[in-house]
């Protein structure tokens, strides 16, 4: 049976990532979206792996068919005083993510509760 | 042998030293997303304390495709000064179209496709640089939203690294700017004010870099 015509969205849980090295986890994150699939990332991602998959990105940007990823989580909120005094404790925080291909996901705003996007369906016929 | 052990022993001092004098000597990244203005800071500083400039500037983005260094940059503030090795990195952003540089920007197929690839290849040179500065300057566009994805993870990064920051506030020469958003988004780092285009508040932004860079 197939599918009718749409992007599909996948959940992904955090036990899914968990075993993954972050090298393994952006190559899955990038074979996914390069396939056209818009991913939500219960885990998130460090702000290392942040970097390095915008890295891998780059270098797999083709400019026909993959023009890079749109990625967003929460705006973290500001750390309270506390959390500023011990800093090292805060490095690093992780929040829920959602990464699609640039073509079919649109971010239309953003803040510390929520993240709007767009999902673009491709015209039809194309 | 002797040569690299002499090295060793003077980089000891300069840490223990610097430790406890503070750094004279620091090696900054100027980073943020296409057409902040970064090289337009680049520019203000390189020209403020040398009288040369750095690179070229466009509106149109990714102007900056490989990084530039300019080195033994002094500048003073009141009685201290701090030398500085300024990198002015291409600007980070997660997509890149070059329908985009033939579109909007009136190029051909053929040199929007080659400023795209470019383009790709300073993002990652520009978060390779990551590991090879000392601090950074975080340019933002006081105009636009802060919550973007690559500033958060910009300072994420540097977060994680424990790179000292200061956040540029720049373009408060345009009407729609507005650097008290960016202060309230951001308020564990210095946020600056500043056009660099015209240099207002940039005698701050030196006082500012001196006292945290050092």
């Amino acid at each position: 049976m197939t599918n009718p015509p749409g992007i599909r969205l996948d959940l992904v849980a955090q036990d899914r990532l968990k075993p993954m090295q972050s090298a393994e986890k952006i190559r899955f994150i990038l074979d996914e979206v390069e396939a056209g699939k818009v991913l939500v990332l219960e885990s998130g991602l460090t702000p290392p792996e942040e970097a390095q998959l915008i890295q891998a990105t780059m270098a797999e940007i083709d400019h026909e068919h993959f023009l890079g990823i749109e990625m967003q989580s929460y705006a973290l909120d500001p750390p309270t005083r506390w959390e500023r005094w011990f800093h090292g404790f805060t490095k690093g925080k992780r929040r829920t993510i959602v990464i699609g291909p640039a073509t079919a996901l649109k971010t239309i705003g953003k803040d510390t509760r929520t993240v709007e996007t767009l999902i673009l369906t491709p015209p039809a016929g194309a | 042998m002797p040569v690299a052990v002499f090295e060793k022993v003077n980089s000891a001092f300069s840490k223990l030293f610097g430790g406890i004098f503070g750094k004279k000597h620091v090696k900054i990244g100027i980073y943020g997303p296409p057409n902040a203005g970064k090289t337009t800071l680049a520019n203000r500083i390189v020209r403020d304390w040398t009288g040369e400039i750095m690179g070229s500037t466009s509106p149109i983005p990714h102007e900056t495709r490989r990084a530039r260094r300019k080195a033994d940059i002094v500048i003073k503030s009141g009685g201290s000064s701090l030398t500085l090795d300024v990198i002015d990195t291409p600007g980070i952003a997660t997509k890149i179209d070059f329908h985009e540089f033939v579109e909007q920007h009136g190029m051909t197929e053929d040199e929007g496709r080659r400023r795209a690839k470019e383009a790709t290849e300073g993002v990652i040179e520009a978060i390779r640089w990551l590991e090879d500065v000392d601090a950074v300057i975080l340019v933002m566009d006081s105009a636009e939203d802060p919550f973007t994805q690559v500033n958060v993870t910009i300072l994420g990064n540097l977060e994680a690294r424990k790179l000292p920051v200061v956040i540029a506030a720049n373009k408060i020469d345009l009407p729609s700017s507005s650097p008290a958003t960016l202060k309230s988004a951001f308020p564990q780092h210095p946020v600056i004010p500043l056009s660099a285009l015209t240099g207002y508040n940039v005698d701050q932004f030196y006082k500012t870099i001196i006292r945290h860079f050092r």
